[in-house]
């Protein structure tokens, strides 16, 4: 029997004037998987992320998502942000983008909004679905807080809290819109060693619950022992795929990351 | 010493007044950036339609209770459909052009609805039935603050604590800030952003409605151009306490509004727009962020 990858690119191509970002890339993601997405500096990897999240429109290529348990294919072509949000891909970013102004709590709240239906009317007249619905708001954010390790920062602005922590509130916000895959864009830039650790138990642990996660990441050592799969992208075309091991011998990988060796 | 507390209350109903127009004005700019110069006309659509709807309801011979919360229901709906539509129809497709392109469009808007309205009404000024009476109780101090001035303070402040409670708990609120802190990651988390701006529009459209029938029970006759000299004045009242922050606009309307009703009081009633402008300049040479406004560097 064979299954759906949850997300499905083909021959993405995404153009910038006479610049080609990303060169017909092919890429799947797997129900319960981890995959990574590694390259060189400017290889279009966050082109890649912004491509299939609604921001940029691509050029040309086809994205399907596929929720597990034989859910019918969804196509992301020429949706919105939030359209693409609602269907399943949730993300963070390389540089935090948090609400700094919000609490740890609203912030993971607003997540939410997505999956609920109360509108200015509710808002304003207050009536008894809404209220059942913010409440259950209110008890699923607590958990995704105390799941993250940020419960007790709730009431904390998001500014205020150390870097790491910022981290996983990014993580908990995408988490609450309940995605059926997380995409995370450099999780670990900017960690010391031992922030790094503790977003790798993270994310081990969201992914055993069953959490499909997509990752960009520079950190080898954590792209190695996280991931199930590699994509290695380089000047905007995949160079090469396969499990860790089969990426550390891959000669292309080498060559991309190192430099051509040169006969003497 | 009556004479100043009666100038104390003729200063607070008016910086009520501007607070709920300039509440519109803070809350869009806060949510795209714009100042939204329709915004005005959308208080003089507002107090037009509590007029009409006013007038035809005492011609049924409706008992004034009735009167005002029909009036007043129909002013706010009527008036948040022009906002909604408004911004569908002059901002929207501007969403991603260089700034000054919808600032130019919403003047064009307020022309064109001020214009709007001196065609299909009148260019003279009609006289607004008086909604509120004379309570008795106020009996005793009538001479100094009127049964209306009592009205529009208590409105006014229900309306600010039923914003601020939106705007503070409620989700549509919490999308409303999120989308003014960062746009783009709003939509990440699956915020329709196009529905909170609508929202937003709707929201501020309402108050300005309800400042509208206000007024011009009030002040007792409404005209085409009511619009422009309010929305001016809000405009400044929001200026003042800092553009973009709602308690800045209630601050900002309630020292304009003091400073406006000792001027005439003291000073004369020709230059109550004198002192009214000369606050706004001196705020924007001294505080150009105004009083509860953040200071932002913009790169040049």
């Amino acid at each position: 029997m064979t299954t759906q990858p949850i997300l499905d690119v083909s021959g993405l191509t995404m153009d910038f004037g006479g610049i080609r970002a990303l060169n017909t890339l092919d890429l799947d993601v797997n129900n319960g998987e981890i995959v990574a997405l590694i390259g060189p500096n400017g290889a279009g990897k966050t082109t890649f992320f912004n491509c299939i999240t609604g921001i940029y429109t691509p050029t040309a290529g086809d994205i399907w998502l596929t929720p597990p348990g034989g859910g019918k294919k969804i196509s992301l072509n020429g949706l919105k942000p939030n359209q693409v949000t609602e269907k399943g891909l949730a993300r963070t970013f390389q540089n935090i983008r948090l609400f700094s102004k919000m609490t740890v709590l609203e912030n993971v709240m607003i997540g939410r909004h997505c999956r609920t239906k109360a509108f200015i009317f509710g808002a304003i007249f207050r009536n008894k679905a809404t209220l059942q619905e913010e409440q259950g708001i209110l008890e699923t954010s607590y958990a995704i807080l105390e799941k993250v390790g940020l419960a007790n920062y709730a009431d904390e602005f998001a500014e205020n809290l150390p870097y790491g922590a910022q981290r996983r509130l990014e993580i908990a916000r995408a988490l609450a819109t309940e995605p059926l895959l997380l995409l995370l864009d450099e999780p670990a830039a900017g960690m010391n060693p031992q922030e790094t650790i503790g977003l790798e138990h993270l994310i081990k642990q969201i992914s055993r619950e069953g959490q499909a996660i997509l990752l960009i990441e520079h950190d080898m050592k954590l792209v190695m022992s996280l991931s199930d799969r590699i994509f290695v992208m380089d000047y905007g075309k995949k160079i090469a795929q396969g499990t860790p091991l089969e990426i550390r011998e891959n000669p292309a990988v080498i060559k991309a990351y190192l430099g051509e060796e040169v006969d003497a | 010493m009556d004479y100043f507390i009666e100038l104390l209350f003729s200063g607070l109903t008016r910086g009520s007044i501007y607070a709920l127009i300039a509440l519109g004005y803070t809350m869009v700019y806060g949510i795209i950036g714009l100042i939204n110069f329709a915004h005005g006309e959308i208080y003089m659509i507002g107090a037009f339609t509590a007029f009409i709807v006013a007038t035809v309801l005492s011609i049924y011979g409706f008992p004034l209770i009735a009167i005002v919360i029909i009036a007043g229901i129909a002013a706010v709906v009527w008036s948040s459909s022009y906002g909604y539509t408004i911004e569908k129809i002059a901002y929207k497709p501007l969403r991603h052009a260089p700034r000054l392109s919808p600032l130019i469009s919403a003047i064009g808007m307020s022309i064109f609805l001020q214009n709007y309205v001196l065609l299909a009404q009148t260019s003279d000024f009609l006289p607004f039935p008086r909604l509120i009476p004379d309570f008795p109780f106020m009996e005793p101090i009538a001479h100094i603050v009127g049964s209306t001035d009592l009205v529009i303070l208590v409105t006014t402040v229900i309306v600010m604590v039923a914003l601020t409670f939106i705007i503070k708990f409620t989700l549509i609120g919490k999308a409303m800030r999120a989308t003014s802190q960062d746009r783009t990651m709003a939509t990440l988390v699956g915020i329709n952003v196009n529905r909170v701006i609508s929202a937003t529009f709707i929201i501020g459209s309402g108050l300005a409605a309800i400042g509208g029938l206000l007024i011009a029970s009030h002040i007792g006759q409404i005209n085409f151009y009511i619009g422009f000299l309010a929305g001016i004045k809000a405009f400044t009242a929001a200026v003042l306490g800092g553009i973009g922050s709602i308690p800045g606009a209630v601050l900002g309307s309630l020292i304009l509004g003091l400073t406006e009703s000792f001027a005439t009081g003291y000073v004369s009633s020709d230059y109550e727009d004198v002192f009214a402008f000369s606050l706004l300049v001196l705020i924007l040479i001294f505080k150009p962020s105004g009083l509860l406004g953040k200071a932002t560097n913009q790169k040049v």
